[in-house]
């Protein structure tokens, strides 16, 4: 955390220079008065100076930014990181070379980052973000992979009339696959086992 | 290496400054060894180790151009 404390004759004198040894300005800390000063006779006799402590505001977001670059620094040189945010749910989004590395098998190298990052930020900030770290339209093609996959084994699990075992995936994967095949009357969903090998079963209904 | 284990725990911790991670090369792969505050070691850890296992997914991810082998122990 950034913060300097300085003194002045007056408390504005103390943040004026505090915030010329910080490089920044008003807007972007927070000041706390530690002592008001005092004038003194004829600005001489018992003065005593205004003592503040300022403080750099951090943004979370931008933290976990910083956090999520340093990171894919680490993959290839080249990683820009565009954040969308809207209320509560915040989207990283990472472009670059390299960025396979960056997904790994079946996204589990991005969704280790996005858990850290969801971890950090949470850790940073008083609310609770809900985020989505995403390399190159990623998720949206891992959507319609996850589509296509739950369409073809529902059909399968019809026409064998038994049930079928999805591998293991994390929980927004499994919800996806839920809520496709919720709309199909032939068939149920449901999750079993214990994560991480937590994944879908889907039955056939007779 | 060091520099990427250290960059991805130390805002997960309360004691920064207590982060360490020290380099030993064994004949068939390198082992880090991660040391934090004790209060930290549940922040580093998680529930069931899901931490600790998100942080050796991207470790090992971002060694796949180094030739040996890695492992991260930690505590």
């Amino acid at each position: 955390m950034k913060q300097v404390t300085a003194s002045g004759q007056t408390t504005t004198d103390a943040v004026q220079t505090a915030l010329e040894q910080l490089n920044t300005t008003e807007d972007q800390v927070s000041i706390e008065i530690i002592d008001e000063g005092k004038k003194g006779m004829f600005g001489i006799f018992g003065a005593k100076r205004a003592i503040v402590k300022v403080t750099i505001k951090e943004d979370p977001i931008e933290e976990a930014t910083a956090y999520l670059k340093q990171i894919a620094r680490q993959f290839s040189e080249d990683v820009s990181v565009t954040v969308k945010q809207s209320n509560k749910s915040v989207s990283f989004d990472l472009s670059g070379e390299k960025i396979a590395m960056i997904i790994g098998k079946r996204g589990q190298t991005l969704n280790a980052l996005q858990h850290l990052v969801q971890v950090m930020l949470n850790r940073k900030a008083n609310d609770h973000y809900r985020i989505v770290v995403d390399a190159e339209g990623y998720r949206k093609r891992r959507q319609d992979t996850l589509e296509q996959l739950a369409n073809r084994l529902a059909d399968k699990a019809i026409k064998i009339k038994k049930h079928v075992t999805l591998e293991p995936m994390p929980s927004y994967e499994r919800k996806i696959i839920h809520s496709i095949l919720s709309n199909n009357s032939k068939i149920e969903t449901y999750s079993d086992g214990a994560e991480p090998h937590r994944h879908v079963v889907i039955k056939p209904v007779d | 290496m060091k520099a990427l284990i250290s960059t991805i725990v130390k805002p997960l911790v309360d004691y920064p400054d207590e982060v360490e991670v020290t380099e030993k090369d064994e004949s068939n792969k390198t082992v880090y060894h991660l040391t934090v505050h004790a209060d930290d070691v549940g922040k580093v850890i998680g529930k069931n180790g899901r931490i600790a296992k998100s942080i050796r997914t991207i470790v090992y991810a971002a060694s796949s151009d180094t030739k040996k082998r890695i492992y991260l122990d930690i505590m």
